[in-house]
């Protein structure tokens, strides 16, 4: 049997007395596209951050590709990890914003160059050729060089999809990547996930977007007030959900 | 009304500029014979005095001087008030403290007092010495305080820490208007806290620091004058020397604020092209150059008459 790509026991997160995770357990194996779903402020997004360790976990276990994430097991005790090792920890690990965060002052292809050149020390004019070809990838041709104010937000989107590949990640995370878009650009950056995951790319997605999840995903999580209510396989629980809260919150959202 | 006012004001105020008055002295010439006298007028702001020390060999050291002390003392207060501002930010409670004690003493006492403290050092400390801590006995260097720090040194010196106290709150100002979202974009790619500021954080927050930067400079070119204080032969030394042995006082400060306001024309431009530089991405357009603007400007009045004589 493989390790997961990730796995979480128990995971724990507050912010002074608010517990947004509550214990949390979840394992997503190697080219697993898993959705987390769930009504606002039920922990999903801390979750996912906590998988980079964009937050830090206070209690419980969580591994990504059989590593601890944010601290290392020496001699039966748990040591933090420096800042050096949990960057070279990240950059193993692509990230997709709601916001997109794109870089406003580099193009398109200086955003996607910026991370393999100055992170893995990559060969830039190798990293460029790369770049070309992961916006084409995107569906992005003759962009190289907006800037991301000259672009859509779906177009941004599928940058910022575009610069997470470009470090060549083991994980693909995306927070709520549609939910700052307008209806009529969604498509076109679930076309792109829907592509990558085809591709066999484990990722870890929060959406609202059921469609994506019913059609993409190999399984869903739904989270309420930072515990895990149900999983299982999206096909299933998100048409035959079994507990009433699930049900409740796909009446809202469908 | 308001208009014309403004008008007759403005053209007194040129006029005086360009007044002569009577010097008080006479001069006679004999014309077929008889001898014509009447009063000499001179220039009231003696411009003819101004323009044979513009150039003067002096007076150009002196600017040389102002140049390279304000250069000195700015990249100082720059390069110092950066890492005081990502000081001041950092979550370790010893380096934001003394970060916030260093600007709290150097923005609490006035620049004068400070650069007077500086010049004379020597009457505290006879030496520097590098070494361990607390010991006397290693010591690796050693130097004479009136050999470190010269007049020019201790300008430097004084300017340039108490800019760092100020130019660290602009840069801090301008790191906070940064998204945060970007520091988690830079830190999801593997960037280090100081990856992210010099290739994200930074360069955004160059938009935002420059214009109260270009005003930091603008002020430091002026606030060298007071090193006259110390000695420091800059331009304002240089034109009262002058003035000390012609007696032209007045020309002389003439001379000095000519010499000032060109600098600070000059660095205005400038400013305008590096705000530019950074705009780029803020903006979809970048705003013409003046130039650009004035070469517009011309081909519109140019083609203005003959976009008419076609309608016609």
């Amino acid at each position: 049997m493989t390790t997961p790509m990730v796995e979480a026991l128990g995971v724990r997160k507050s912010y002074g007395a608010n517990h947004v995770l509550k214990g949390v357990d979840l394992s997503v194996a190697r080219g697993e596209v898993t959705v987390l779903i769930g009504p606002s402020g039920s922990g999903k997004s801390t979750l996912l951050r906590c998988i980079n360790h964009l937050e830090k976990h206070d209690a419980g276990q969580l591994r990504v590709d059989g590593e601890l994430v944010g601290y290392q097991l020496r001699n039966g005790k748990l040591y933090e990890r420096s800042e050096r090792e949990l960057c070279t920890d990240r950059a193993q690990i692509g990230m997709v914003f709601q916001r997109f965060n794109l870089f406003p002052h580099l193009t398109a292809i200086e955003n996607i160059t910026i991370g393999p050149v100055k992170v893995l020390r990559a060969n830039e004019e190798a990293t460029r050729t790369k770049a070309r070809e992961l916006l084409a990838r995107v569906g992005l041709v003759d962009k190289d060089d907006h800037y991301p104010s000259q672009l859509s937000g779906g177009q941004q989107q599928r940058v910022a999809i575009a610069r997470a590949l470009a470090m060549d990640p083991k994980l693909m995370l995306f927070d709520e990547p549609t939910s700052a878009l307008d209806p009529e650009l969604v498509g076109e950056v679930l076309e792109v996930m829907k592509d990558l995951a085809r591709s066999g790319m484990t990722m870890v997605v929060v959406t609202h977007e059921m469609g994506f999840a019913r059609e993409v995903a190999t399984s869903a999580y739904f989270l309420d007030q930072g515990v895990i209510e149900e999983s299982g396989d999206p096909r299933d629980i998100l048409v035959h959900p079994k507990t009433e809260r699930l049900q409740n919150f796909l009446s809202k959202v469908l | 009304m308001a208009s014309g006012v403004a008008l007759v004001l403005v053209a007194m105020l040129v006029h005086t500029l360009f007044s002569k008055i009577p010097s008080g002295a006479t001069t006679c010439h004999l014309i077929n014979g008889v001898k014509v006298c009447h009063a000499v007028f001179v220039w009231r702001f003696g411009w003819n005095i101004v323009f044979s020390y513009v150039f003067n060999t002096f007076v150009l050291q002196g600017v040389q001087m102002t140049l390279f002390v304000t250069a000195m003392s700015m990249l100082i207060g720059f390069s110092l008030g950066l890492v005081l501002a990502v000081m001041r930010m950092s979550t370790n409670r010893l380096m934001s403290g003394i970060a916030w004690l260093y600007t709290w003493f150097f923005r609490g006492t006035p620049v004068y007092v400070q650069l007077l403290i500086w010049f004379n050092i020597a009457v505290l400390y006879q030496n520097f010495t590098l070494g361990v801590p607390f010991s006397h006995a290693w010591i690796f260097y050693q130097i004479n305080s009136n050999s470190l720090f010269t007049v020019v040194r201790a300008a430097i010196f004084a300017f340039g820490l108490n800019e760092a106290a100020y130019f660290s709150e602009i840069a801090r100002g301008g790191l906070l208007a940064i998204d945060e979202g970007q520091l988690e974009a830079a830190k999801s790619l593997g960037m280090t806290r100081g990856q992210a500021l010099r290739y994200i954080i930074v360069p955004q927050a160059m938009r935002v620091i420059i214009p109260p930067s270009g005003n930091e400079v603008i002020s430091m070119l002026k606030t060298t004058a007071i090193a006259v204080a110390i000695g420091l032969p800059d331009i304002m030394y240089q034109t009262e020397n002058i003035a000390a042995t012609t007696y032209q006082v007045v020309p002389m400060l003439i001379t000095a604020c000519l010499w000032y306001i060109t600098i600070t024309t000059v660095l205005s431009i400038g400013q305008f092209y590096v705000e530019r530089h950074y705009a780029k991405g803020a903006l979809r357009q970048l705003p013409p150059t003046p130039i650009a603007r004035l070469r517009q400007d011309l081909s519109r009045a140019w083609q203005a008459p003959r976009r008419a004589r076609v309608s016609r």
